[in-house]
Order: C-alpha cells, then sequence, then structure tokens
C-alpha cells in the first residue's frame, strides 16, 4: 500500500497517523460511553412527558440506520478504489459517503424539528436532555465525516489525490465507521430498547 | 528505531465488502423485525443486545480492517473500549439501573 511521500512509523514500523488515529477513536469510545451511560441512568426517571415510547420513530430512525450502514459500504468501496488507482470510482463513492452522511442529518434535522414541535427539548425533562445530547453529539461528528469526506473528494476532482494518499483516505474511514459503529449501539440501546 | 513500514495483510476485496454489507443489512432488519413481534418481547434486550454487538463487531473486523492489519491497533482500539465498558457497567450499577439480583 502506498503511504504517501510524508510518511512516518512508529518505532514497530506502524503508521504513526494511523496509530493516533486509532488512539483518538479509542478516546472517543470513552466519551460516547459515558453519554450512553447517562442516558441509560436517567431513562424513565422523567417525572413528565413526552417520554420515548410516545415520541421515538422507530420506521424513520430504521431508515436513516440503513442509510448509515450503506454509507459505510460506500466509504469502503471508496478506499479500494483509490488503493487500486481508480480515481473515477472513488470520486463517486466518496460524494456517495457525502449524500448519505447528508441524508442521515437531514432525517436527524427532521426528528429533532418534530420532537421539539411535539414538545420535547433539552429543558423538558430527563429524557431530552440526555437523549438531545447524545444524538446531538452524534450528529456533531457526522456533520464533520461529512465535511471531511467533501474535502477529500474536492481534492480528488482537483486531480490530488492518488494511490499514494491512500493511508489518508483509510484515516478518514476509520472516522466514518466508527461514527456507524456508535449509532449501531445507539439505534439499539436508545430506539429499540426504550422504555 | 525503525522507519520502515511494517507489513500489512491486503484488504478484503470488493464482493467482501459487499458480502458484510448484506449481513449488516440483514441483522438490522431482524432487530427491527424483534422488535415490531410481541413473542420476542419477552427476550428482548438479550436478543437485540447480542444483534448489536454482531453488527459493531463485524464493521470493526472487516470495514475498519482490524481483523487484518497489525494486532498492536487491536490493543490501542480494544484497550479503550473495555475501559469505556467497565465504565459504563459501574455507572450503571452504582446508580441502580443493573444489579445483581437480576
Amino acid at each position: 500500500m502506498s503511504h504517501g511521500a510524508t510518511a512516518h512509523y512508529t518505532s514497530m514500523g506502524l503508521d504513526s497517523r494511523k496509530m493516533a488515529f486509532w488512539a483518538f477513536i479509542g478516546s472517543e469510545c470513552l466519551l460516547f460511553g459515558t453519554l450512553i451511560s447517562t442516558y441509560l441512568i436517567y431513562q424513565g426517571r422523567s417525572v413528565s412527558g413526552p417520554t420515548p415510547g410516545e415520541i421515538l420513530n422507530i420506521p424513520v430512525t430504521s431508515l436513516s440506520t440503513f442509510d448509515l450502514l450503506m454509507s459505510s459500504l460506500w466509504m469502503v468501496l471508496a478506499l479500494a478504489a483509490v488503493q487500486r488507482g481508480d480515481m473515477k470510482w472513488a470520486k463517486v463513492w466518496l460524494l456517495g459517503v457525502a449524500i448519505g452522511g447528508a441524508i442521515f442529518l437531514g432525517f436527524q434535522v427532521y426528528e429533532f424539528t418534530s420532537f421539539v414541535h411535539e414538545g420535547l427539548t433539552l429543558q423538558t425533562n430527563l429524557f431530552g436532555a440526555t437523549f438531545f445530547v447524545l444524538t446531538g453529539t452524534h450528529g456533531a461528528h457526522v456533520t464533520v465525516g461529512v465535511l471531511w469526506m467533501m474535502t477529500l473528494w474536492v481534492r480528488a476532482m482537483q486531480g490530488k489525490l492518488g494511490p499514494q494518499h491512500a493511508m489518508t483516505v483509510e484515516i478518514a474511514g476509520l472516522y466514518w465507521h466508527f461514527v456507524d459503529v456508535v449509532w449501531i449501539a445507539i439505534f439499539t440501546l436508545v430506539y429499540l430498547l426504550h422504555k | 528505531m525503525p522507519e520502515t513500514p511494517a507489513t500489512e495483510h491486503a484488504h478484503p476485496t470488493a464482493a467482501t465488502y459487499l458480502r458484510v454489507a448484506a449481513i449488516l443489512i440483514v441483522l438490522t432488519v431482524v432487530e427491527v423485525g424483534v422488535f415490531y413481534v410481541p413473542a420476542f418481547h419477552a427476550f428482548l434486550a438479550p436478543i437485540l443486545l447480542v444483534l448489536s454487538a454482531v453488527k459493531f463487531v463485524i464493521v470493526v473486523m472487516f470495514y475498519m480492517h482490524l481483523k487484518m492489519d497489525n494486532r498492536f491497533f487491536t490493543l490501542v482500539f480494544g484497550g479503550p473500549l473495555l475501559l469505556a465498558t467497565g465504565v459504563m457497567f459501574g455507572l450503571l450499577f452504582l446508580f441502580g439501573v443493573l444489579t445483581l439480583g437480576g
């Protein structure tokens, strides 16, 4: 695999950027672990509604989950295309990931807006406070991911992204897949196992 | 101090990626299906937690390439993940969400 002209390696011969990024992802596990714990601890302890059972829209969230899973597929296809130097398809898949992320954010905006119209805000009750902080933090991560993918796509369009930058795309992919696995946990713990 | 890359194994093929995606979609459909079938409600939590964990592991192993990459990356990710899981269980026991008596 090509690592680009500026690649540096750890004493174990591993790419230092990839090592640093895995360490960052490890720290993100702790961030989301505490947010999910906080949500679960306060679950069912709201003294007033709306409650999760009254307000969560499982069919719509299932669609957004499907969309995020598909974007993860497009991400690995983009990486594979960059690695083999097929920049035409790399551009297609990178744009697909960005659009998939944007669609997920659209679902989240729709969800948040409908919840506010139904009377659930950050200040309404414990469910509102913990739900919006948890899913909002995840949404912020998706937003960063979409901007990252758009940046890669623009560089590809300018001819500044090639097989020698495969590690750059792989690291972006690590971030994107991590956002996906966090959502896998949130979808189960918050949406499907709600009280 | 080595300044040369360690040997890395080849990433999966596009066909493998597509098979993984198909498995993830099927598992998600099963998750949502189980949620809507009243007969499964007695076992909803264990079923959904297992399915979710399987999906998590599949993405990390195949899409994030931990299955093929250097084991040290697994350590760098798995250590904090275990710590986070321990913190979660600790907090859930501390605040009475989980109890040893079930």
